[in-house]
C-alpha cells in the first residue's frame, strides 16, 4: 500500500468531517428565530419559567453557549469542542449530549449488526444457490419475491408488521426495546425480553435486504462460474458441494464482504426510522426525540457524532481493503 | 428500422421495464385522474365524521379529523411524485453536468469534481437534510424536491463520468475531434445520445430515493405540512396511534401506494440497466 493513497484517504476523511461539521455550523445560524429563546418560550408555556424576564434569561444563556461572540470565534470555538467529543449539553435536561449519544449507541449496534448479519448470511447462501445449476429449480421461484421485497422500504414493512403481528394478532411487543416489568442487566429474564422486542425490528430489515445480498451474490457467482478453475476443479472429479464452497462460493465472496464491512460501517446511519417506527431506544430514536423537542444541540451531536464515525469506518474499510484483495486499484478511482 | 421503433421494440422486449413502467402509469394515474373525480374538500378537516371504517360515502373511511382517506391519497400521491421528479431531474440534471464537466476535461476540475462527489457519498444525506428541515421551515412541496436533490445528484456524476472517460477515447469521438467538431458538439452530438440508458436508469433510481427520503422526513413530521402528501398523511396515522387503534383504512393505503410505486421504479432502474449493460440479461 502505498503512502500516497493512505494520505489520499486520509484527506477525503478530513473533508467529509470539515463539510459535515461546517453545514452543522451554518445551517442554525441561518435562522432568523433564536432557539434558546424559542426553547424558553415553549417551557414558560408549560409553566416552567418566568416569561417576564425570558429576553434576560435568554442573554445569560447566549454568554454562557458562547453564543454573544463573532461568527468566526463562534465557528473555532466550535471545532475546538468537536476536537474534545464535548458536544455540549441538552437543552431539555441538562445532561451532556455525549452522554445521551453514548447511552443510545449500543442498542442501535447491537439491533442493526445481528440484523445486517443476518441478511448478509441468508442473502448470500441463497444467491449462490440460485447461481448454482445443481440446485432444484424451486429456489428460483424466491427470486420475484426477494426483489420486491428488497425494492420496500424497511420502516414502510416495519409498520405492516406492527399492525399484524403486534396489533392485530398479538403474538409480539409493540414497541421499546424491553418489557416493563423487567429489570435491566445480563440476566436471562432481560436478555430474552431484549430478544423478543427485537425480533419484529430485525425481521423488517432483514427480509428487505435480503433481496440485495442474494441479487449481488447471485450475479458475483454467475462470472464465478465461468472461470476456468471452476471446471478444472469439476473435471479433477472433486464432489459438488467442494466444487460450490471452496471454489465457487470462496471467490465470489470478496465483493460481498466489502458490502457487509461497509454496511456495518454505516450502521448508525441507517436505523432511524426503524427505531422511531418501533420505538427502539437507540440513535434513531434518540434523534427523533431531539426533533421533537427542539433540541438542537442534542440533534447536532447526533448527526456529527454519525458522522465523524462513519467517515472513520469507511476510511479503515479503505485502508484494509487494498490488503484483501491484491488486485484493488491502489489509485482510488473507478477508472483512475 | 427506424430509430424510434427500435427503441419501442427494445422496451417491449424487456419484460421488467414494460411490467415497471406499467405501474408507474396505473400509480401515477391513480393520483392524477383520480384526482378529477373528487372533491378536494373531501380531504379537508371534518369532511365526515371522524374514524369511520370504509363504507359507501366513503371507500377507504375517514381519519382521525374526519378526512376522507381515499381524496386525502389521490391528491397526496402526485404531490409525492412531485417531491420525487424534481428531485431526481434537478439531481440528475446536476450529475450529468459534472459528470461530463469532470469526465471531458479532466485536470484539477475533475479533482475538485471527484472529491465534492466522494464527500457527498460518504455524507448520509437523509441525516444532513434532517438537519436542514427541522432548522429551516420546508413550507412547500416544490422546495423540498430541490433540498433533496443537493443529495442525489453524485449517483449520475460517478456513471456519467465514468461512460464519458471510456467514450472520449473512442474513434468516433476521436475523428470528431480531428475534423475540428468543437467540444459543446461533440458532448451533446456524439455522447450523450449514448448516455441516455444511463441517465434515464439514474433518473428513476434518484426517483425512488428522493421520495423514500421526502416520506422519512415526513414521517419524522418535518415535511410540508400545508399540501398534502403521502409522507404527511403516514406521518398523522402514525401521530394519531392509527396502528394501535387498529385503524387499518388510515394507515394501509398510503403504505400500498408507496409499495407498488417503490416496486415501480425498482423494476425500471433493473430494466433499463438490462439495456444498458447486455450482458446482465440472463442473470436478472
Amino acid at each position: 500500500m502505498s503512502w500516497d493513497y493512505v494520505i489520499k484517504r486520509f484527506l477525503l476523511f478530513l473533508a467529509v468531517i470539515f463539510v459535515a461539521v461546517t453545514i452543522n455550523f451554518i445551517i442554525p445560524r441561518l435562522r432568523d428565530t433564536n432557539p434558546i429563546e424559542e426553547r424558553l418560550y415553549q417551557l414558560a408555556a408549560q409553566g416552567g419559567v418566568n416569561v417576564s424576564k425570558i429576553k434576560e434569561l435568554t442573554a445569560i444563556y447566549e454568554a454562557k453557549y458562547g453564543l454573544d461572540k463573532s461568527v468566526g470565534e463562534q465557528y473555532l470555538n466550535y471545532w475546538n469542542d468537536i476536537f474534545h467529543l464535548d458536544f455540549g449539553w441538552t437543552i431539555a435536561d441538562r445532561t451532556p449530549v455525549i452522554n445521551e449519544i453514548m447511552r443510545a449507541v449500543p442498542w442501535t449496534i447491537g439491533l442493526l449488526s445481528v440484523a445486517t448479519l443476518i441478511a448478509f448470511v441468508v442473502g448470500t447462501v441463497f444467491g449462490a444457490l440460485l447461481a448454482w445449476p445443481k440446485t432444484g429449480n424451486f429456489v428460483k421461484y424466491f427470486v420475484p419475491l426477494l426483489m420486491t421485497l428488497s425494492a420496500i422500504p424497511y420502516y414502510l414493512l416495519g409498520i405492516v408488521f406492527i399492525y399484524l403481528f403486534a396489533i392485530n394478532w398479538g403474538v409480539l411487543p409493540t414497541a421499546g426495546a424491553f418489557g416493563f416489568g423487567v429489570k435491566p442487566g445480563w440476566t436471562l429474564e432481560m436478555i430474552t425480553s431484549v430478544m423478543w422486542h427485537a425480533i419484529m425490528p430485525a425481521a423488517s430489515i432483514v427480509l428487505t435486504s435480503i433481496g440485495f445480498w442474494g441479487l449481488g451474490m447471485r450475479g458475483m457467482m454467475i462470472t464465478t462460474m465461468g472461470e476456468d478453475y471452476m471446471k478444472f476443479a469439476e473435471y479433477k472429479g472433486l464432489k459438488d458441494w467442494r466444487v460450490f464452497l471452496s471454489y465457487g462460493v470462496r471467490n465470489a465472496m470478496l465483493p460481498q464482504v466489502t458490502g457487509l464491512a461497509i454496511s456495518l460501517g454505516t450502521i448508525l446511519a441507517g436505523s432511524v426510522l426503524v427505531e422511531v417506527i418501533f420505538a427502539y431506544p437507540g440513535l434513531g430514536n434518540l434523534l427523533y426525540r431531539a426533533i421533537t423537542s427542539n433540541d438542537y444541540f442534542l440533534l447536532q451531536g447526533i448527526i456529527l457524532f454519525i458522522i465523524v464515525s462513519l467517515g472513520f469506518s469507511l476510511f479503515l474499510i479503505d485502508l484494509v481493503y487494498p490488503l484483501v484483495d491484491p488486485r484493488i486499484n491502489l489509485e482510488g478511482g473507478e477508472n483512475g | 428500422m427506424d430509430k424510434s421503433k427500435l427503441l419501442l421494440s427494445t422496451i417491449l422486449n424487456s419484460r421488467l421495464l414494460t411490467t415497471g413502467i406499467i405501474l408507474f402509469l396505473f400509480v401515477s394515474l391513480f393520483g392524477v385522474v383520480g384526482g378529477w373525480f373528487i372533491d378536494p374538500e373531501m380531504a379537508d378537516v371534518g369532511a365526515g365524521y371522524p374514524s369511520q371504517p370504509p363504507s359507501w360515502e366513503h371507500w377507504l373511511g375517514t381519519d382521525q379529523q374526519g378526512r376522507d382517506v381515499l381524496s386525502d391519497l389521490l391528491l397526496g400521491t402526485p404531490q409525492t411524485l412531485k417531491i420525487g421528479l424534481i428531485a431526481a431531474f434537478v439531481g440528475v440534471g446536476i450529475g450529468t453536468i459534472f459528470g461530463f464537466v469532470g469526465g471531458y476535461f479532466g485536470g484539477k476540475i475533475d479533482v475538485l469534481i471527484r472529491l465534492l462527489s466522494d464527500v457527498f457519498m460518504t455524507i448520509p444525506g437523509l441525516l444532513i437534510l434532517i438537519v436542514i428541515a427541522s432548522l429551516l421551515d420546508i413550507v412547500s412541496t416544490t422546495l423540498l424536491g430541490f433540498v433533496i436533490a443537493t443529495f442525489g445528484w453524485m449517483g449520475a456524476c460517478r456513471v456519467t463520468r465514468a461512460q464519458v472517460l471510456t467514450m472520449r477515447e473512442r474513434a468516433y469521438v476521436q475523428v470528431a475531434k480531428l475534423n475540428g467538431v468543437n467540444d459543446f458538439e461533440i458532448i451533446f452530438k456524439e455522447m450523450l445520445p449514448n448516455l441516455l440508458p444511463f441517465i434515464a436508469a439514474s433518473l428513476t433510481g434518484a426517483t425512488a430515493g428522493a421520495v423514500l427520503a421526502s416520506l422519512g422526513l415526513s414521517a419524522l413530521g418535518l415535511g410540508p405540512q400545508n399540501e398534502p402528501s403521502i409522507g404527511l398523511t403516514i406521518y398523522w396515522a402514525l401521530h394519531y396511534g392509527a396502528l394501535i387503534r387498529e385503524l387499518w383504512w388510515w394507515f394501509m393505503p398510503p403504505v400500498v401506494v408507496m409499495i407498488l410505486l417503490f416496486l415501480s421504479l425498482f423494476l425500471i432502474t433493473a430494466g433499463l440497466d438490462q439495456i444498458a449493460n447486455p450482458r446482465l440479461k440472463d442473470k436478472i
